[in-house]
Protein backbone atom coordinates (compact mmCIF):
# COMPACT_ATOMS: atom_id res chain seq x y z
CA UNK A 1 0.00 0.00 0.00
CA UNK A 2 2.66 2.31 0.72
CA UNK A 3 4.15 1.58 -2.35
CA UNK A 4 1.24 3.04 -4.19
CA UNK A 5 0.91 6.26 -2.14
CA UNK A 6 4.55 6.95 -2.53
CA UNK A 7 4.75 6.41 -6.01
CA UNK A 8 5.54 8.93 -8.45
CA UNK A 9 2.01 10.57 -10.60
CA UNK A 10 2.47 8.92 -13.97
CA UNK A 11 3.24 11.58 -16.98
CA UNK A 12 -0.20 10.85 -18.74
CA UNK A 13 -2.10 12.81 -16.04
CA UNK A 14 0.38 15.60 -16.59
CA UNK A 15 -0.41 15.76 -20.24
CA UNK A 16 -4.77 16.03 -19.26
CA UNK A 17 -4.18 18.44 -17.04
CA UNK A 18 -2.51 20.82 -20.09
CA UNK A 19 -5.29 23.13 -21.00
CA UNK A 20 -6.85 21.86 -24.54
CA UNK A 21 -6.14 25.28 -26.42
CA UNK A 22 -2.39 23.90 -26.12
CA UNK A 23 -3.34 20.71 -26.89
CA UNK A 24 -4.64 22.61 -30.32
CA UNK A 25 -1.36 24.40 -30.48
CA UNK A 26 0.66 20.92 -30.07
CA UNK A 27 -1.53 19.48 -33.03
CA UNK A 28 -1.53 22.53 -35.19
CA UNK A 29 1.65 21.83 -37.23
CA UNK A 30 0.01 18.23 -37.88
CA UNK A 31 -3.74 19.10 -38.83
CA UNK A 32 -2.90 19.92 -42.79
CA UNK A 33 -0.64 16.92 -43.37
CA UNK A 34 -3.06 14.74 -41.42
CA UNK A 35 -6.18 16.44 -43.26
CA UNK A 36 -4.86 16.28 -46.81
CA UNK A 37 -3.93 12.83 -46.35
CA UNK A 38 -7.37 11.81 -45.10
CA UNK A 39 -9.73 13.57 -48.47
CA UNK A 40 -7.22 12.47 -50.95
CA UNK A 41 -6.78 9.25 -49.30
CA UNK A 42 -9.60 7.93 -47.36
CA UNK A 43 -12.75 9.56 -48.26
CA UNK A 44 -12.04 8.03 -52.11
CA UNK A 45 -11.78 4.05 -50.63
CA UNK A 46 -14.64 4.94 -48.75
CA UNK A 47 -16.96 5.65 -52.09
CA UNK A 48 -14.75 2.48 -53.25
CA UNK A 49 -16.69 0.88 -50.56
CA UNK A 50 -19.93 2.28 -51.99
CA UNK A 51 -19.38 1.76 -55.36
CA UNK A 52 -18.37 -2.03 -54.34
CA UNK A 53 -22.19 -2.56 -53.76
CA UNK A 54 -23.28 -1.05 -57.14
CA UNK A 55 -24.24 -2.84 -60.39
CA UNK A 56 -23.13 0.15 -62.53
CA UNK A 57 -21.21 -0.58 -65.85
CA UNK A 58 -20.16 3.04 -67.24
CA UNK A 59 -21.34 1.54 -70.78
CA UNK A 60 -24.90 1.50 -69.74
CA UNK A 61 -25.59 5.28 -68.46
CA UNK A 62 -28.35 5.12 -65.78
CA UNK A 63 -28.51 1.85 -65.03
CA UNK A 64 -27.06 1.75 -61.65
CA UNK A 65 -28.56 -0.29 -59.17
CA UNK A 66 -27.33 -1.29 -55.17
CA UNK A 67 -26.66 -4.68 -55.60
CA UNK A 68 -25.53 -5.66 -52.25
CA UNK A 69 -22.36 -8.29 -52.00
CA UNK A 70 -23.11 -9.70 -55.57
CA UNK A 71 -20.14 -8.21 -57.30
CA UNK A 72 -17.90 -9.66 -54.24
CA UNK A 73 -19.42 -12.86 -55.31
CA UNK A 74 -18.82 -12.47 -59.20
CA UNK A 75 -14.89 -11.38 -58.76
CA UNK A 76 -14.51 -13.80 -55.90
CA UNK A 77 -15.91 -16.70 -58.61
CA UNK A 78 -14.49 -15.09 -61.51
CA UNK A 79 -11.44 -17.19 -62.95
CA UNK A 80 -9.51 -14.29 -64.15
CA UNK A 81 -9.34 -12.75 -60.79
CA UNK A 82 -8.40 -15.92 -58.70
CA UNK A 83 -5.72 -16.39 -61.76
CA UNK A 84 -4.65 -12.61 -61.25
CA UNK A 85 -4.40 -13.34 -57.67
CA UNK A 86 -1.70 -16.06 -58.27
CA UNK A 87 -0.19 -14.24 -61.07
CA UNK A 88 0.28 -11.39 -58.38
CA UNK A 89 1.60 -13.44 -55.25
CA UNK A 90 3.68 -15.19 -57.59
CA UNK A 91 5.41 -12.42 -59.18
CA UNK A 92 5.66 -10.44 -56.17
CA UNK A 93 7.23 -13.80 -54.26
CA UNK A 94 9.28 -13.86 -57.18
CA UNK A 95 10.71 -10.67 -58.02
CA UNK A 96 11.48 -10.48 -53.43
CA UNK A 97 12.68 -13.44 -53.03
CA UNK A 98 15.12 -13.12 -56.11
CA UNK A 99 16.17 -9.90 -55.66
CA UNK A 100 16.93 -10.10 -51.47
CA UNK A 101 19.15 -13.07 -52.67
CA UNK A 102 21.24 -10.92 -54.92
CA UNK A 103 20.97 -8.03 -53.17
CA UNK A 104 22.29 -10.19 -50.33
CA UNK A 105 25.40 -11.30 -52.45
CA UNK A 106 25.96 -7.75 -53.35
CA UNK A 107 25.78 -6.52 -49.74
CA UNK A 108 28.52 -8.86 -48.65
CA UNK A 109 30.67 -7.95 -51.28
CA UNK A 110 30.58 -4.25 -50.74
CA UNK A 111 31.13 -4.95 -47.26
CA UNK A 112 34.56 -5.02 -47.53
CA UNK A 113 37.06 -2.38 -48.44
CA UNK A 114 38.22 -2.43 -52.30
CA UNK A 115 39.65 0.13 -54.65
CA UNK A 116 36.54 1.88 -55.91
CA UNK A 117 34.06 0.49 -53.74
CA UNK A 118 32.25 4.15 -54.13
CA UNK A 119 32.17 3.53 -57.93
CA UNK A 120 30.92 -0.09 -57.87
CA UNK A 121 28.29 1.19 -55.32
CA UNK A 122 27.15 4.02 -57.89
CA UNK A 123 26.76 1.36 -60.12
CA UNK A 124 24.71 -0.93 -58.58
CA UNK A 125 21.81 1.41 -57.48
CA UNK A 126 21.46 2.73 -61.01
CA UNK A 127 19.36 0.49 -61.81
CA UNK A 128 16.89 1.36 -58.99
CA UNK A 129 17.07 5.20 -60.94
CA UNK A 130 16.36 4.10 -64.15
CA UNK A 131 12.48 5.48 -64.89
CA UNK A 132 10.77 2.10 -64.14
CA UNK A 133 8.53 2.40 -67.64
CA UNK A 134 12.26 3.16 -69.33
CA UNK A 135 13.26 -0.35 -67.94
CA UNK A 136 10.61 -2.31 -69.17
CA UNK A 137 10.96 -0.86 -72.20
CA UNK A 138 14.70 -1.19 -72.75
CA UNK A 139 14.41 -5.28 -71.26
CA UNK A 140 11.73 -5.65 -73.69
CA UNK A 141 12.92 -4.09 -77.02
CA UNK A 142 16.58 -4.25 -76.05
CA UNK A 143 17.00 -7.33 -74.04
CA UNK A 144 14.21 -9.81 -75.17
CA UNK A 145 13.55 -9.08 -78.69
CA UNK A 146 13.84 -12.26 -80.60
CA UNK A 147 15.70 -10.63 -83.50
CA UNK A 148 17.98 -8.11 -82.13
CA UNK A 149 17.87 -8.30 -78.05
CA UNK A 150 20.83 -8.54 -76.01
CA UNK A 151 20.61 -12.08 -74.99
CA UNK A 152 20.30 -13.69 -79.09
CA UNK A 153 22.51 -11.03 -79.91
CA UNK A 154 25.44 -12.31 -77.53
CA UNK A 155 24.39 -15.92 -76.95
CA UNK A 156 22.79 -16.66 -80.20
CA UNK A 157 19.43 -18.39 -81.04
CA UNK A 158 15.87 -17.15 -81.80
CA UNK A 159 13.92 -17.79 -78.52
CA UNK A 160 11.36 -15.29 -78.27
CA UNK A 161 11.89 -14.33 -74.12
CA UNK A 162 8.65 -13.04 -73.79
CA UNK A 163 6.36 -15.14 -74.93
CA UNK A 164 8.57 -18.25 -73.90
CA UNK A 165 8.90 -17.38 -70.54
CA UNK A 166 6.46 -14.11 -69.99
CA UNK A 167 6.31 -14.95 -65.79
CA UNK A 168 10.19 -15.16 -66.01
CA UNK A 169 10.89 -12.06 -68.31
CA UNK A 170 8.75 -9.33 -65.81
CA UNK A 171 10.20 -11.25 -62.61
CA UNK A 172 14.20 -10.68 -64.25
CA UNK A 173 13.40 -7.26 -64.97
CA UNK A 174 11.93 -6.26 -61.53
CA UNK A 175 14.50 -8.00 -60.26
CA UNK A 176 17.19 -5.88 -61.67
CA UNK A 177 15.59 -2.75 -60.68
CA UNK A 178 14.74 -3.82 -56.88
CA UNK A 179 18.20 -5.58 -56.88
CA UNK A 180 19.78 -2.19 -55.30
CA UNK A 181 16.67 -1.35 -53.16
CA UNK A 182 17.66 -4.91 -50.98
CA UNK A 183 21.25 -4.48 -51.34
CA UNK A 184 21.34 -1.05 -49.74
CA UNK A 185 19.34 -2.22 -46.99
CA UNK A 186 20.68 -5.36 -45.88
CA UNK A 187 24.72 -3.24 -46.60
CA UNK A 188 23.25 -0.75 -43.91
CA UNK A 189 22.55 -4.01 -41.57
CA UNK A 190 25.90 -5.23 -42.42
CA UNK A 191 27.59 -2.05 -41.65
CA UNK A 192 25.52 -2.03 -38.31
CA UNK A 193 27.05 -5.15 -37.02
CA UNK A 194 29.86 -4.50 -34.66
CA UNK A 195 33.58 -5.07 -35.29
CA UNK A 196 34.70 -5.84 -32.17
CA UNK A 197 32.39 -8.59 -31.35
CA UNK A 198 33.14 -10.42 -35.03
CA UNK A 199 37.12 -10.10 -34.30
CA UNK A 200 36.56 -11.81 -30.91
CA UNK A 201 34.82 -14.36 -32.41
CA UNK A 202 37.70 -14.44 -35.04
CA UNK A 203 40.51 -14.58 -32.31
CA UNK A 204 38.48 -17.36 -30.47
CA UNK A 205 38.25 -19.62 -33.79
CA UNK A 206 35.33 -19.02 -35.40
CA UNK A 207 36.11 -19.18 -39.46
CA UNK A 208 34.12 -17.32 -41.80
CA UNK A 209 31.05 -19.37 -42.40
CA UNK A 210 30.51 -20.01 -39.13
CA UNK A 211 30.77 -16.02 -38.07
CA UNK A 212 28.47 -15.89 -40.85
CA UNK A 213 25.47 -17.98 -40.21
CA UNK A 214 25.98 -17.60 -36.30
CA UNK A 215 26.07 -14.19 -35.96
CA UNK A 216 25.93 -12.41 -39.80
CA UNK A 217 22.33 -14.13 -40.43
CA UNK A 218 20.94 -13.69 -37.46
CA UNK A 219 21.77 -9.81 -36.89
CA UNK A 220 20.61 -9.46 -40.85
CA UNK A 221 17.09 -11.38 -40.02
CA UNK A 222 15.53 -7.92 -39.16
CA UNK A 223 16.55 -6.21 -42.38
CA UNK A 224 16.18 -9.19 -44.26
CA UNK A 225 12.43 -8.81 -43.24
CA UNK A 226 12.33 -5.53 -43.74
CA UNK A 227 13.56 -5.69 -46.90
CA UNK A 228 10.83 -8.04 -48.04
CA UNK A 229 7.81 -6.43 -46.38
CA UNK A 230 8.73 -2.73 -47.50
CA UNK A 231 9.66 -4.47 -51.21
CA UNK A 232 6.40 -6.71 -51.00
CA UNK A 233 4.63 -3.09 -50.52
CA UNK A 234 6.23 -1.37 -53.33
CA UNK A 235 5.91 -4.81 -55.61
CA UNK A 236 2.30 -5.79 -54.99
CA UNK A 237 1.53 -2.75 -57.61
CA UNK A 238 3.65 -3.28 -60.08
CA UNK A 239 1.53 -2.34 -63.17
CA UNK A 240 4.61 -0.78 -65.63
CA UNK A 241 6.36 -3.87 -66.39
CA UNK A 242 3.09 -5.96 -66.98
CA UNK A 243 1.75 -3.13 -68.68
CA UNK A 244 4.91 -2.84 -71.02
CA UNK A 245 6.41 -6.11 -71.12
CA UNK A 246 3.47 -8.76 -71.47
CA UNK A 247 0.19 -6.27 -71.71
CA UNK A 248 -1.06 -9.76 -69.08
CA UNK A 249 -0.21 -12.52 -71.74
CA UNK A 250 0.06 -14.29 -73.41
CA UNK A 251 -3.95 -15.30 -72.08
CA UNK A 252 -3.76 -14.05 -68.27
CA UNK A 253 -0.38 -16.08 -67.97
CA UNK A 254 1.08 -11.84 -66.05
CA UNK A 255 -1.94 -10.52 -65.32
CA UNK A 256 -1.21 -9.41 -61.83
CA UNK A 257 -4.45 -7.36 -60.11
CA UNK A 258 -3.61 -4.26 -60.13
CA UNK A 259 -3.89 -5.07 -64.19
CA UNK A 260 -6.50 -6.56 -63.87
CA UNK A 261 -8.29 -4.25 -62.02
CA UNK A 262 -7.34 -1.66 -64.96
CA UNK A 263 -8.66 -3.75 -67.86
CA UNK A 264 -11.79 -4.25 -65.63
CA UNK A 265 -12.23 -0.15 -64.89
CA UNK A 266 -10.89 1.01 -68.31
CA UNK A 267 -11.32 -1.60 -70.77
CA UNK A 268 -15.01 -3.07 -69.56
CA UNK A 269 -16.18 -0.20 -67.95
CA UNK A 270 -17.47 -2.29 -64.75
CA UNK A 271 -17.11 0.16 -62.47
CA UNK A 272 -19.13 -1.84 -59.59
CA UNK A 273 -16.63 -4.86 -59.86
CA UNK A 274 -13.55 -3.03 -60.18
CA UNK A 275 -14.75 -1.45 -56.66
CA UNK A 276 -15.10 -4.61 -55.28
CA UNK A 277 -11.73 -6.32 -56.51
CA UNK A 278 -9.57 -2.92 -54.97
CA UNK A 279 -11.46 -3.89 -52.17
CA UNK A 280 -10.81 -7.12 -51.62
CA UNK A 281 -7.01 -6.09 -52.87
CA UNK A 282 -6.96 -3.37 -49.69
CA UNK A 283 -7.79 -5.98 -47.04
CA UNK A 284 -5.04 -8.36 -48.24
CA UNK A 285 -2.82 -5.74 -47.57
CA UNK A 286 -3.82 -5.07 -44.53
CA UNK A 287 -3.22 -8.58 -43.79
CA UNK A 288 0.19 -8.00 -44.64
CA UNK A 289 0.78 -4.64 -43.43
CA UNK A 290 0.41 -5.83 -40.46
CA UNK A 291 2.65 -8.06 -40.08
CA UNK A 292 4.87 -5.35 -42.02
CA UNK A 293 3.94 -2.92 -39.33
CA UNK A 294 4.88 -5.09 -36.61
CA UNK A 295 8.65 -5.82 -38.35
CA UNK A 296 9.31 -2.20 -38.97
CA UNK A 297 8.18 -1.04 -34.98
CA UNK A 298 10.17 -3.76 -33.93
CA UNK A 299 13.34 -1.95 -35.67
CA UNK A 300 12.42 1.19 -34.23
CA UNK A 301 13.35 -0.15 -30.71
CA UNK A 302 16.67 -1.47 -32.35
CA UNK A 303 17.33 1.57 -33.57
CA UNK A 304 16.87 3.36 -30.30
CA UNK A 305 18.16 1.09 -27.99
CA UNK A 306 21.63 1.24 -29.66
CA UNK B 1 49.77 -10.26 -47.75
CA UNK B 2 47.69 -12.88 -48.26
CA UNK B 3 44.69 -11.15 -46.99
CA UNK B 4 45.12 -8.37 -49.12
CA UNK B 5 45.06 -10.62 -51.91
CA UNK B 6 42.12 -12.47 -51.26
CA UNK B 7 40.55 -9.08 -50.29
CA UNK B 8 41.43 -7.44 -54.27
CA UNK B 9 39.93 -10.84 -55.76
CA UNK B 10 36.82 -9.60 -53.59
CA UNK B 11 36.95 -6.18 -55.18
CA UNK B 12 37.76 -7.65 -58.76
CA UNK B 13 34.44 -9.91 -58.37
CA UNK B 14 32.32 -6.72 -56.86
CA UNK B 15 33.64 -4.57 -60.13
CA UNK B 16 32.60 -7.69 -62.15
CA UNK B 17 29.10 -7.43 -60.34
CA UNK B 18 28.56 -3.73 -60.55
CA UNK B 19 29.36 -3.68 -64.43
CA UNK B 20 27.18 -6.68 -65.33
CA UNK B 21 24.43 -4.71 -62.98
CA UNK B 22 24.55 -1.54 -64.74
CA UNK B 23 25.53 -3.07 -68.40
CA UNK B 24 21.90 -2.23 -69.22
CA UNK B 25 21.87 0.93 -68.91
CA UNK B 26 25.46 1.26 -70.27
CA UNK B 27 23.51 -0.23 -73.36
CA UNK B 28 20.97 1.97 -73.82
CA UNK B 29 23.53 4.60 -73.57
CA UNK B 30 25.17 3.55 -76.11
CA UNK B 31 22.35 1.94 -78.37
CA UNK B 32 20.86 6.06 -78.03
CA UNK B 33 24.01 6.78 -80.35
CA UNK B 34 23.56 4.78 -82.94
CA UNK B 35 21.92 4.90 -86.39
CA UNK B 36 18.59 2.73 -86.18
CA UNK B 37 20.27 -0.36 -88.41
CA UNK B 38 23.31 -0.47 -86.10
CA UNK B 39 20.92 -0.55 -83.28
CA UNK B 40 18.94 -3.32 -84.32
CA UNK B 41 21.86 -5.55 -86.20
CA UNK B 42 22.48 -9.18 -84.59
CA UNK B 43 25.49 -10.02 -83.49
CA UNK B 44 25.43 -6.64 -81.69
CA UNK B 45 27.34 -3.61 -82.95
CA UNK B 46 30.41 -2.58 -80.35
CA UNK B 47 31.92 -0.55 -83.06
CA UNK B 48 29.80 2.43 -84.70
CA UNK B 49 29.78 6.21 -85.38
CA UNK B 50 28.02 7.98 -82.86
CA UNK B 51 25.63 10.23 -83.79
CA UNK B 52 23.22 12.64 -82.15
CA UNK B 53 20.09 11.98 -84.61
CA UNK B 54 18.30 10.33 -82.53
CA UNK B 55 18.07 12.81 -79.76
CA UNK B 56 17.53 15.36 -82.37
CA UNK B 57 14.44 13.33 -83.67
CA UNK B 58 13.05 12.68 -80.13
CA UNK B 59 13.01 16.36 -79.69
CA UNK B 60 11.71 17.11 -82.71
CA UNK B 61 8.58 14.45 -81.87
CA UNK B 62 7.48 17.67 -79.26
CA UNK B 63 9.39 15.78 -76.35
CA UNK B 64 9.91 18.95 -74.72
CA UNK B 65 5.64 19.71 -73.44
CA UNK B 66 6.28 16.26 -71.86
CA UNK B 67 9.42 16.97 -70.09
CA UNK B 68 7.83 20.36 -68.89
CA UNK B 69 4.63 18.51 -67.27
CA UNK B 70 6.92 16.60 -65.62
CA UNK B 71 9.19 18.81 -64.16
CA UNK B 72 5.86 21.19 -62.89
CA UNK B 73 4.44 18.06 -61.45
CA UNK B 74 7.31 16.72 -59.30
CA UNK B 75 9.14 20.05 -58.67
CA UNK B 76 5.08 21.31 -57.42
CA UNK B 77 4.55 18.38 -55.09
CA UNK B 78 7.43 17.78 -53.91
CA UNK B 79 6.97 21.14 -52.42
CA UNK B 80 3.89 20.45 -51.17
CA UNK B 81 4.62 17.47 -49.23
CA UNK B 82 7.78 18.94 -48.14
CA UNK B 83 5.55 22.09 -46.49
CA UNK B 84 2.67 19.77 -45.64
CA UNK B 85 5.12 17.06 -43.87
CA UNK B 86 7.92 18.90 -41.83
CA UNK B 87 5.31 20.59 -39.59
CA UNK B 88 3.81 17.35 -39.24
CA UNK B 89 7.26 15.27 -38.34
CA UNK B 90 7.51 18.18 -35.85
CA UNK B 91 4.95 17.15 -34.34
CA UNK B 92 5.62 13.77 -34.09
CA UNK B 93 8.94 13.92 -33.17
CA UNK B 94 10.61 16.92 -31.29
CA UNK B 95 6.88 18.60 -29.74
CA UNK B 96 4.77 15.22 -29.96
CA UNK B 97 0.73 15.28 -29.71
CA UNK B 98 -0.75 12.86 -27.35
CA UNK B 99 -1.16 9.49 -29.56
CA UNK B 100 1.47 10.57 -31.80
CA UNK B 101 1.99 6.77 -32.79
CA UNK B 102 -1.20 6.62 -34.20
CA UNK B 103 -1.22 9.28 -36.74
CA UNK B 104 2.69 7.89 -37.78
CA UNK B 105 0.99 4.57 -38.54
CA UNK B 106 -2.33 6.34 -39.85
CA UNK B 107 0.33 8.17 -42.28
CA UNK B 108 2.12 4.46 -43.50
CA UNK B 109 -0.77 2.96 -44.04
CA UNK B 110 -1.97 5.08 -46.69
CA UNK B 111 0.95 4.43 -48.19
CA UNK B 112 0.20 0.53 -48.18
CA UNK B 113 -2.94 1.02 -49.84
CA UNK B 114 -2.54 -0.16 -53.36
CA UNK B 115 -3.37 3.17 -55.44
CA UNK B 116 -5.44 1.13 -57.87
CA UNK B 117 -7.97 -0.02 -54.89
CA UNK B 118 -9.03 4.22 -54.45
CA UNK B 119 -8.13 4.96 -57.82
CA UNK B 120 -11.97 4.46 -59.47
CA UNK B 121 -13.53 7.29 -57.26
CA UNK B 122 -10.41 9.30 -57.44
CA UNK B 123 -11.08 9.42 -61.43
CA UNK B 124 -14.54 9.89 -61.46
CA UNK B 125 -14.30 12.51 -58.95
CA UNK B 126 -11.54 14.21 -61.00
CA UNK B 127 -13.71 13.67 -64.46
CA UNK B 128 -16.82 15.46 -62.26
CA UNK B 129 -14.17 18.12 -61.62
CA UNK B 130 -13.23 19.03 -65.11
CA UNK B 131 -10.23 18.18 -63.76
CA UNK B 132 -8.80 15.55 -66.17
CA UNK B 133 -5.60 16.36 -67.88
CA UNK B 134 -4.56 18.90 -65.91
CA UNK B 135 -1.23 19.10 -64.06
CA UNK B 136 -2.48 20.55 -61.06
CA UNK B 137 -4.28 16.98 -60.64
CA UNK B 138 -1.21 15.25 -60.98
CA UNK B 139 0.23 17.54 -58.22
CA UNK B 140 -2.06 16.98 -55.52
CA UNK B 141 -2.39 13.77 -56.44
CA UNK B 142 1.83 12.82 -56.29
CA UNK B 143 1.66 14.93 -53.03
CA UNK B 144 -0.59 12.69 -51.05
CA UNK B 145 1.51 9.20 -52.87
CA UNK B 146 4.82 10.50 -50.78
CA UNK B 147 3.59 12.65 -48.36
CA UNK B 148 3.71 9.13 -45.83
CA UNK B 149 7.34 8.48 -46.88
CA UNK B 150 8.30 12.25 -46.65
CA UNK B 151 6.55 12.48 -42.57
CA UNK B 152 8.71 8.95 -41.76
CA UNK B 153 11.48 10.56 -43.08
CA UNK B 154 11.45 14.02 -41.99
CA UNK B 155 10.62 12.13 -38.29
CA UNK B 156 13.53 10.22 -38.59
CA UNK B 157 15.84 12.83 -39.07
CA UNK B 158 14.51 15.46 -36.85
CA UNK B 159 14.74 13.15 -34.04
CA UNK B 160 18.33 13.97 -34.26
CA UNK B 161 18.27 17.13 -32.92
CA UNK B 162 19.51 16.70 -29.34
CA UNK B 163 17.02 17.86 -27.44
CA UNK B 164 19.28 18.91 -24.50
CA UNK B 165 20.22 21.91 -27.21
CA UNK B 166 16.61 22.48 -27.95
CA UNK B 167 15.74 23.07 -24.34
CA UNK B 168 18.67 25.34 -23.80
CA UNK B 169 17.76 27.17 -26.13
CA UNK B 170 14.40 27.69 -24.92
CA UNK B 171 15.97 28.45 -21.13
CA UNK B 172 18.10 31.52 -23.02
CA UNK B 173 14.65 32.81 -24.09
CA UNK B 174 14.84 31.49 -28.12
CA UNK B 175 11.73 31.66 -29.31
CA UNK B 176 10.11 28.86 -31.87
CA UNK B 177 11.27 30.67 -34.73
CA UNK B 178 14.63 31.46 -33.58
CA UNK B 179 15.39 27.29 -32.58
CA UNK B 180 14.01 26.08 -35.97
CA UNK B 181 16.71 28.86 -37.34
CA UNK B 182 19.46 28.25 -35.35
CA UNK B 183 19.40 24.58 -33.97
CA UNK B 184 16.94 22.87 -35.96
CA UNK B 185 17.20 23.43 -39.63
CA UNK B 186 21.32 23.09 -39.48
CA UNK B 187 20.91 19.61 -38.38
CA UNK B 188 18.17 18.52 -40.60
CA UNK B 189 18.58 20.69 -43.91
CA UNK B 190 20.96 17.38 -45.55
CA UNK B 191 17.41 15.40 -44.35
CA UNK B 192 15.69 17.84 -45.54
CA UNK B 193 17.23 17.66 -49.42
CA UNK B 194 17.26 13.92 -49.23
CA UNK B 195 13.63 14.08 -48.53
CA UNK B 196 12.94 16.25 -51.00
CA UNK B 197 15.19 14.18 -53.61
CA UNK B 198 13.44 11.31 -53.11
CA UNK B 199 9.81 12.54 -53.63
CA UNK B 200 11.19 14.41 -56.78
CA UNK B 201 12.16 10.42 -57.97
CA UNK B 202 9.14 9.09 -57.10
CA UNK B 203 6.88 12.04 -58.98
CA UNK B 204 8.86 12.19 -61.94
CA UNK B 205 8.52 8.34 -62.19
CA UNK B 206 4.89 7.64 -61.85
CA UNK B 207 2.99 6.23 -64.71
CA UNK B 208 -0.09 4.61 -63.84
CA UNK B 209 -1.77 8.01 -62.57
CA UNK B 210 -0.57 9.86 -65.40
CA UNK B 211 -1.78 6.96 -67.58
CA UNK B 212 -4.98 7.32 -66.96
CA UNK B 213 -5.67 11.15 -66.07
CA UNK B 214 -3.97 12.54 -68.61
CA UNK B 215 -4.60 13.10 -72.73
CA UNK B 216 -2.65 15.41 -74.29
CA UNK B 217 -2.09 18.94 -71.98
CA UNK B 218 -0.49 17.46 -68.85
CA UNK B 219 1.30 14.16 -70.30
CA UNK B 220 4.25 13.96 -67.98
CA UNK B 221 7.54 12.45 -69.37
CA UNK B 222 6.84 8.77 -68.93
CA UNK B 223 3.60 8.89 -70.92
CA UNK B 224 5.74 10.18 -73.68
CA UNK B 225 7.64 7.30 -73.95
CA UNK B 226 4.85 4.54 -74.11
CA UNK B 227 2.90 6.92 -76.72
CA UNK B 228 6.05 7.10 -78.62
CA UNK B 229 6.70 3.32 -78.80
CA UNK B 230 3.21 2.15 -80.04
CA UNK B 231 3.16 5.47 -82.94
CA UNK B 232 6.41 4.43 -84.17
CA UNK B 233 6.81 0.83 -83.71
CA UNK B 234 9.82 -0.33 -82.14
CA UNK B 235 13.01 2.15 -83.18
CA UNK B 236 15.22 0.99 -80.72
CA UNK B 237 17.79 3.36 -80.68
CA UNK B 238 15.32 6.36 -81.11
CA UNK B 239 13.39 4.53 -78.06
CA UNK B 240 16.88 4.32 -76.14
CA UNK B 241 17.69 8.44 -76.20
CA UNK B 242 14.23 8.84 -75.13
CA UNK B 243 14.66 6.78 -72.30
CA UNK B 244 18.42 8.23 -71.33
CA UNK B 245 16.67 11.62 -71.45
CA UNK B 246 13.69 10.76 -68.78
CA UNK B 247 16.00 8.76 -66.73
CA UNK B 248 18.18 11.52 -66.19
CA UNK B 249 17.26 13.68 -63.78
CA UNK B 250 16.57 11.01 -61.51
CA UNK B 251 19.99 9.42 -62.23
CA UNK B 252 21.74 12.52 -61.00
CA UNK B 253 19.32 12.81 -58.40
CA UNK B 254 19.77 9.49 -56.66
CA UNK B 255 23.65 9.40 -57.26
CA UNK B 256 23.32 12.74 -55.65
CA UNK B 257 21.23 11.10 -52.77
CA UNK B 258 22.49 7.54 -52.28
CA UNK B 259 23.96 8.15 -48.94
CA UNK B 260 20.36 9.44 -47.80
CA UNK B 261 18.67 6.55 -50.30
CA UNK B 262 18.08 3.93 -48.03
CA UNK B 263 17.33 5.66 -45.49
CA UNK B 264 14.11 7.25 -47.20
CA UNK B 265 13.35 4.06 -48.92
CA UNK B 266 12.80 2.46 -45.93
CA UNK B 267 10.99 5.37 -44.47
CA UNK B 268 13.73 6.11 -42.16
CA UNK B 269 13.80 2.29 -40.49
CA UNK B 270 17.38 2.17 -41.48
CA UNK B 271 20.35 4.73 -40.95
Amino acid sequence: MTDLATRPAPAPVVEKTRSSKERWVRRAPLLPALIFAIIVTQLPFLVTLYLSTQGWNALRPGQREFVGLDNYVTVLTDTRLRAALMNTVLLTAGAVIFSLILGLVLAILLDRKFLGRGIVRTLLITPFLVMPIAAALLWKHAIYNPTYGLINGLFGGSTDWVSSYPKAAVIATLVWQWTPFMMLILLAGLQSQSHEVIEAARVDGANAWQIFRRMTIPHLRQYLELGALLGSIYLVNTFDAVFTITQGGPGTATTNLPYEIYLTMFRKFEYGEASAAGVIVVILTIIVATFALRVISGLFKVEANR
Amino acid sequence: MNRRLIDSVWGVVAWVAGIVFVFPVIWMVLTSFKQENAAASNPPSWVFEPTFDQYALVFERNMTPFLLNSLTASLMSTLLVVLLATPAAYALSLRPVEKWSDSLFFFISTKMMPAVAAFLPVYLLVKHAGMLDNVWTMVILYTSMNLPLAVWMMRSFLLEVPREVLEAGEVDGAGLITSIRKIILPIVSPGLAATALICFIFAWNEFFLALNLTATNASTAPIFLVGFISSEGAFLARLCAAATIVSLPVLIAGWLAQNKLVRGLSMGAVK
